[in-house]
């Protein structure tokens, strides 16, 4: 496990890059930091040459198609998975909070909101309520976790995740269970944190739309990855058109110009990009 | 406990430290679902009693043995990944109590009683198991006091306690030999068909009337508790067989439990 600072600059000399970087949070070390990750599974390469950086306040958004090894990628920075080839680098500053993809608890365990963020984390019943309001989901703590809804869930794990005073958020595809309001709240909720926090956000997405238009830095995930940087420049790559779609590309473009004014749409977003661009146009 | 015949009082003090002991196992055994691995736990110590009268070992100890080999055996096919765990148990849960059944038919004592090994024997309990179950089941409560918290994260969601520092592999190591000891131990009283009912029972009578997984612990073992005692009680009187009869106790706790839950609801 080595760490060679030569690699720094891999994701612009690979001939993908797209656009510039985000330069302005540079000189900060970074929160975690992969170089060189390799993961073979089933007798294929599922990660290959991924290089990672993510520093305090910024969000990181990675997309990628269904079985690009989005999710596998997070586990490995979070110690979960082990990477076959490849160094990762967390300093022991490094605080780490996380949100995971899919949560249903089981009915057979009895579990109220304030058992569980107090499970292990050492929080007091203020801290809880404290922490609840923060992330918009006050009076929960004496509800089962069972019975809330997704976007409350949602909200509860991020709570948890912040009773850990993390200095970095790492949320795998946090608004899969959430409708299109609640989606764009939630994803408010987390640009308002990572400013009132400084923390450093990984945000794992298929759904390119809202959550490029809220990110500061894209990674492009396809077993390796395919390009990355801004939103917009990530957007007209030729790398990320292949991937998702001239559709995708454009819708993406003229979203994240607008992004100042909220659209009346409905359905799953991903699903109809096309419309989605039309909507956007006659606004 | 004057009046009580001392056999009786035996019954009942193994029974009640048992259920205490057993109960919290029993409820991670629920949120887990590993009642199939416990079950073919409880068939591999059929192949311990085979063994221990083969080599005239003392048999809670062969027992203990042969469920830890058990569970050690399950912990490593939980590595591989050709089969899913339920073809493993399927396989080793029938594996072992056909070769139990025939080494105790090959071995013919003459004091072998099958029947007592299924269904348990509460009233025969001696001294010497007494200060197993008191010895082993304080090891027993004292370990699952200390890992309790990091075993209820990892049924809550592993990767969720995996990321926040907890290794799952130590944690469910040591529950998985825990729970091996315990059935061993159990398996005395209650017998190998009816051992699971002992932890899984009163987990489930607890479930509808707790809001936190401590308290669902808590229920559990009052419940399996008054059980032993109503139903050693029943047994008494009616002179119905020990272990079932503290199981029916657990499942008529059980059945009020979730009729009650079912009707609160409406």
């Amino acid at each position: 496990m080595t760490h060679d600072h030569s690699h720094h600059t891999s994701h612009h000399t690979d001939g993908k890059a797209c656009g510039a970087e985000h330069r302005a949070a540079a000189e900060q070390p970074a929160l975690v930091s992969a170089r060189g990750l390799y993961l073979r599974r089933n007798g294929r390469d599922l990660i290959s040459n991924v290089d990672v950086d993510i520093r305090a306040g910024e969000i990181v958004t990675l997309i990628g198609p269904n079985g690009a090894g989005k999710s596998t990628l997070v586990k490995m920075l979070l110690g979960i998975e082990q990477p076959d080839k490849g160094s990762i680098i967390r300093p022991p500053t490094t605080r780490i909070g996380y949100v995971p993809q899919r949560f249903e608890i089981d009915r057979a365990m009895p579990m109220t909101v304030n058992r569980f963020l107090t499970l292990g984390v050492g929080a007091t019943r203020d801290g809880v309520e404290t922490t609840l309001r923060e992330v918009g989901a006050a009076r929960t703590s004496d509800q089962q976790l069972a019975s809330l809804s997704g976007g409350e869930t949602q909200r509860v794990l991020i709570a948890r995740a912040l009773l850990r005073n993390p200095n970095l958020l790492v949320l795998d595809e946090p608004a899969s269970a959430v409708d299109y309001a609640g989606e764009a709240d939630l994803y408010d909720l987390i640009g308002r944190l990572k400013d009132s926090r400084n923390l450093g956000v990984l945000l794992v997405s298929h759904d390119l739309h809202v959550v490029m238009a809220r990110a500061d830095r894209v990674l492009c995930l396809n077993g390796h990855i395919c390009c990355s940087g801004r939103p917009e420049a990530v957007a007209q790559s030729s790398e990320y058109v292949r991937m998702f779609g001239l559709e995708a590309a454009k819708a993406l473009a003229v979203y994240h110009h607008q992004h100042d004014h909220r659209h009346d749409l409905s359905g799953a977003l991903g699903q109809d990009l096309s419309s989605a661009l039309h909507d956007t146009k006659e606004a | 406990m004057a009046g009580l015949e001392p056999f009786v009082a035996r019954a009942l003090a193994a029974a009640i430290g048992l259920a205490i002991v057993a109960a919290p196992l029993g409820c991670i055994v629920v949120w887990r679902r590993m009642a199939y691995v416990g079950e073919t736990l409880a068939q591999a110590s059929l192949l311990g009693v085979a063994l221990g009268l083969a080599l005239k070992l003392n048999l809670t100890l062969s027992v203990i043995a042969a469920a830890v080999a058990a569970a050690l055996l399950l912990i490593a096919f939980g590595r591989q990944k050709l089969l899913a765990l339920d073809s493993v148990l399927g396989l080793m849960h029938h594996a072992a109590l056909a070769l139990g059944v025939i080494a105790i038919a090959v071995l013919k004592g003459p004091s072998i009683d099958l029947m007592s090994y299924l269904f348990g024997d509460v009233f025969a309990v001696t001294a010497n198991d007494l200060a197993w179950v008191f010895g082993g089941g304080t090891i027993v409560l004292a370990l699952t006091v200390w890992l309790w918290r990091p075993l209820v994260r990892l049924s809550l969601h592993e990767d969720l306690a995996t990321a926040e520092g907890i290794d799952p592999r130590v944690a469910r190591g040591a529950f998985d030999i825990m729970l091996a000891v315990v059935i061993a131990v159990a398996m005395k009283i209650v017998g190998i068909l009816l051992v699971m009912a002992f932890l899984i029972v009163p987990a489930v009578a607890a479930r509808p009337l707790a809001a936190t997984p401590e308290r669902m612990a808590v229920i559990a073992a009052a419940i399996a508790a008054l059980s032993a005692i109503a139903g050693i009680g029943l047994s008494l009187n009616f002179d119905t067989p020990g272990g079932p009869s503290i199981v029916l106790a657990m499942t008529s706790f059980a059945a009020l439990s979730l009729l009650a839950a079912g009707w609160m609801k409406r």
